[in-house]
């Protein structure tokens, strides 16, 4: 009977990554259509728009023909495909370089950013959810209700300002922008996080240096995140606060502790789950915000940057990576709904 | 001999925005050792209140009163609150709706054997074998299987059974069981009654049964008291109650029992009115102003449990009457 | 007694059923709480100013002076930019614009997704099927960068940053509607409704779409003050209103670059974030009418 339970828990899952793989491949093909689409959507030349004032005819036309341009559409679309699929993203027309080194080169430092928020907005939303939630309609609970509700208010853009303008300008106790004075040596590349990186090389000056630079876009990111997190756990843990397995785990005599960790929270975790997934989506939105302000050399600057230039095959790159992120967060949050939900799981 | 349990003048507030509110006034019974006691009554009640009182899960700002002796000992501290050793182990209770009293991303194992090992000091493997037992005890199939299941693996009767067997696991000398058939189908309703029935007489333990349905309290119950409004108001040997009702309630309640008997043209009686609020009560007797009997006087003052032998009532009119 | 036939009434008619005090706490603790109080109170305050602030505005806000980059005074309670012009006034001005804006941006977005989202949840088929993947094949991108490149391409103006936030907002309204309409009409009094001979329209307009209403109200709310912080993030990048037209994304970011000059970018952020604040505060207080969770709960003797 164990072994029939066993394969017969396994194949539903499996299934269910097999179903989900393929329907993010469907995804990912919309999404590179999308994006070929859209820059296609840009008016005028590219070829002008690159080459300056009055290029030759003969230089147009070997812009058209370097870039593939002069053919049909389609063919345009299943070139770029190919290209895509050996790992080719083509040569951003800005920076010259392939869009696949820009990418590299970008992702680790939003990744850095993203991090340091993403983990203090769990810890710190989490927990000040669970309490709001057991203290509710007490002083507690309404400081973090008001407080939350400001921070999911606050303009990215404008708090950053205002921390740039106390911290940097006026009291000085904060650089004001990039990932390391212009004085610190870098240390060696190993993950692309600075300050992992300065920690790793045994670099302590370094290591302080990238995380001074870290902490104020880092905080203006989690302001925003922090709240989200903290409501969503709140009104989770509030509905699972009153049912009735809650209420038989009390009478069967169980400690407190016992009842909010192993009942309420993973009751709670559905939900958890849920705006963790959002949190991800808002960070990379948010960064487009933060590293402009802060100087900051991610993917959401080469993104802004490669927008406003219509810098087409770095538009496109940046979008499918961007758009592939996502579809990977919903179907890790899919797959733990999974894990941790046997309804889910067993169907 | 003293009853197991023994409830004495226990009265429940409850905070409500309008203040606190008396919702369980002077509530009086008592358990035997291996007794099934009935409590009947509508929700709103006090029924289940009581008895949350006794395990201290009294919805946040409630508190209890009375004189409340679990095998002699007091139960109730100078606050209200109710001592947390019997949660659980003397004490244990089994909800009303299966659906949705076990945790669904915990497996049966884990709900089985999470108090037992916490009250008893058990070892994991010790509690599990227990666990099987008890699954046997309530006729669940492949109990080692089952311990690694999770309840929507199970239907509704089959997951009331299981609450029942957490129920059991610390060796309860009182299990109360709320509405414990409400949420099930007719036919599975008898196969949990005869359950109760069995495991009581196995295990020498008292069953608390708390349900609306006399139908259900004529099939098991021992002895029973009936609530209205927070009132216990008729108390007595089930038999004679349900046979020999005292008050217009009960007796209302006992007309309105579908008589399939009776033919397809008589009438579904049924009481006038809707049931009185705990919150807000009618002065005096709160069943006045649906009672047939009703008299002026029945306005004036909450009628006191005239005590007849072995059964109480709590109406002067009905009383006088017999007498 | 049992819970059967409380799942045969519909959400709207169950509130009605349930006890007038329960009723009573639920609207008096709405209109108590401070914070929805204050939401209204500064929402109000900024219809107004909308309404009126050519009237209020102490200076033209297009007027350029040699006077530029003054601190706060008497003469510009919020000092002056750039060009001259008087803070105070681009401020107040700027409201006439980014409200109607917002309030566009959600009519827009929510009717596309609430039609969307009751085809797809009431029909089915395979138009759900269609629905959804658009939603989902939208959502893949973040606002913010979908926006970028739609503005980009199409070119910087408050149409097509407009346009660019209606294609990236409705899958939300379409996802929520979609799953509301599947609860209720799958609920037992639409189906009681239904088997009573009322017709598939017919249910929808009586049953399903009033309970819609009610959680909608309050994502419209909520979503308005999403709208507005897109709106502003988008042209504080440059590419939603052009100038010289007044806008508080655009004035933060021209004050980014005046950076001393705290005033040019601390008053335009402090009206996006005391509008923002206002719109969630109330959307908070109708989630608890519409959706309470009263801390009283005296309905379980």
């Amino acid at each position: 009977m164990r072994s029939r339970r066993k394969s017969r828990a396994h194949r539903p899952l499996v299934r269910f990554i097999l179903r989900r793989l393929a329907a993010m491949v469907l995804l990912v093909i919309g999404i590179t259509i999308v994006s070929f689409v859209l820059t296609q959507a840009v008016p005028g030349d590219p070829a002008l728009a690159n080459l300056g004032q009055n290029p030759t005819p003969e230089a147009i036309q070997a812009f058209h023909e370097k870039y593939g341009l002069d053919k049909p559409l389609p063919t345009q679309y299943l070139t770029y495909m190919g290209h895509l699929v050996q790992g080719d993203l083509g040569t951003s027309q800005q920076t010259h370089q392939p869009v696949t080194h820009d990418l590299g080169v970008s992702i680790p430092a939003t990744a850095e950013l993203a991090i340091f928020s993403i983990v203090l907005s769990a810890i710190f939303g989490v927990a000040a959810g669970v309490l709001a939630a057991l203290r509710r309609d007490t002083a507690v609970d309404n400081g973090v209700r008001v407080v939350t509700l400001m921070g999911i208010s606050l303009p990215m853009f404008w708090f950053g300002l205002i921390a740039l303008y106390l911290f940097f300008f006026k009291w000085g106790i904060l650089p004001g922008g990039g990932r390391l004075s212009p004085t610190t040596t870098p240390p060696p590349d190993v993950t692309g996080l600075d300050t992992l990186d300065a920690l790793l090389a045994g670099d302590f000056g370094a290591f302080w240096d990238a995380f001074k630079h870290l902490i104020m876009p880092g905080l203006v990111l989690t302001a925003y995140n922090v709240s989200l997190i903290a409501r969503y756990t709140r009104s989770a843990v509030l509905e699972v606060l009153h049912a009735d397995y809650v209420r038989a785990a009390r009478a069967k005599g169980l400690s407190n502790w016992t009842v909010v960790t192993r009942y309420i929270l993973r009751g709670a975790l559905p939900s958890i789950v849920t705006v963790m997934g959002l949190v991800f989506a808002s960070v990379l939105a948010g960064a487009v915000l933060v590293e402009n302000i802060f100087g900051w050399p991610g993917i959401g600057q080469y993104a802004y940057k490669s927008a406003i230039s219509l810098d087409l095959p770095a538009i496109m790159g940046v979008s499918i990576f961007i758009a592939l992120v996502y579809v990977t967060i919903n179907l890790l949050v899919d797959l733990l709904y999974a894990v941790i939900d046997p309804r889910v799981r067993l169907g | 001999m003293t009853p197991l349990l023994e409830i004495g003048d226990l009265s429940i507030r409850l905070p409500t925005p309008a203040g606190m509110r008396t919702v369980v006034h002077q509530v009086d019974l008592a358990v035997e050792a291996g007794q099934i006691y009935g409590i009947a009554g509508e929700s709103g009640s006090g029924k289940t209140l009581t008895m949350l009182s006794l395990l201290g899960l009294l919805p946040r700002g409630g508190v209890a009163a009375g004189d409340v002796r679990f095998d002699g000992q007091p139960v109730l501290d100078d606050r209200g609150r109710a001592r947390s050793e019997l949660r659980g182990r003397d004490l244990s209770m089994v909800f009303q709706d299966p659906m949705t009293s076990l945790h669904p991303m915990l497996t049966i194992g884990k709900q089985l054997t999470e108090h037992a090992r916490k009250h008893l000091g058990l070892s994991r493997k010790a509690a599990e074998a227990r666990a099987a037992e008890m699954l046997d005890d309530v006729r669940i199939p492949d109990g080692e299987a089952a311990l690694r299941a999770y309840p929507h693996e199970f239907s509704g009767g089959m997951r009331q059974r299981i609450a029942i067997a957490i129920a059991l696991m610390c060796e309860p000398r009182i299990l109360i069981a709320d509405e414990p058939t409400t949420a099930l189908d007719v036919t599975v309703q008898a196969g949990i009654l005869r359950l109760l029935d069995r495991l009581r007489r196995e295990k020498g333990m008292s069953v608390v049964l708390i349900t609306h349905d006399l139908g259900v309290m004529s099939s098991i119950a021992e002895r029973m008291s009936v609530m209205y409004a927070g009132r216990v108001i008729e108390r007595g040997d089930a038999a004679d109650v349900l046979k020999r009702a005292g008050h217009p309630y009960t007796r209302g309640l006992l007309a309105s029992l579908p008589q399939p008997e009776a033919g397809a043209q008589s009438e579904l009686a049924s009481i006038p009115g809707v049931p009185a609020s705990p919150l807000d009560p009618p002065p005096g007797c709160a069943f006045h102003p649906r009672c047939p009997l009703a008299l002026p006087e029945c306005r004036a003052a909450v009628p006191p449990l005239i005590v007849n032998g072995d059964h109480a009532v709590a109406c002067p009119v009905t009383m006088e009457v017999a007498a | 007694m049992s819970a059967q036939p409380a799942a045969a009434l519909p959400p709207s008619r169950l509130r009605r059923l349930r006890t007038r005090r329960a009723s009573r706490t639920r609207s008096r603790s709405a209109w108590r709480q401070p914070t929805m109080v204050a939401g209204l109170a500064i929402a109000a305050i900024w219809i107004v100013v909308a309404i009126f602030a050519p009237l209020l505005a102490p200076h033209d806000p297009l007027a350029q002076d040699f006077a530029i980059t003054q601190a706060p005074s008497g003469a510009h309670p919020f000092g002056t930019d750039e060009l001259g012009r008087d803070v105070l006034s681009r401020v107040l001005v700027a409201a006439r614009h980014s409200l109607p804006l917002a309030v566009l941006l959600v009519v827009l977005a929510g009717s596309i997704g609430t039609t969307l989202g009751v085809l797809a949840g009431y029909v089915g088929g395979w138009i759900d099927g269609v629905v959804m993947r658009l939603a989902d094949l939208v959502s893949s991108f973040p606002a913010i960068v979908l926006a970028m490149v739609v503005t980009a391409s199409l070119g910087p103006s408050t149409r097509n940053a407009v346009l660019a936030l209606v294609i990236v907002s409705w899958p939300i309204y379409a996802r929520v509607v979609r799953s509301l309409v599947l609860s209720i009409s799958q609920a037992e009094y639409v189906q009681a409704f239904r088997l009573h001979g009322a017709s598939a329209r017919r249910a929808m307009r009586k049953e399903v779409l009033p309970n819609v209403v009610g959680p909608v109200t309050v994502l419209v709310t909520i979503y308005l003050a999403d709208a507005l912080l897109l709106l502003a993030g988008l042209s504080f990048l440059g590419l939603g209103t052009q100038p010289p037209t007044p806008e508080w994304g655009s004035m933060v970011s021209v004050g980014t670059q005046y950076f001393q000059n705290w005033w040019m970018a601390t008053f335009p952020g402090l009206a996006i974030f005391s509008a923002v604040l206002a719109f969630n505060f109330i959307g908070d207080g109708l989630r608890d009418v519409f959706d309470p969770q009263s801390s009283f709960r005296g309905d379980d003797a």
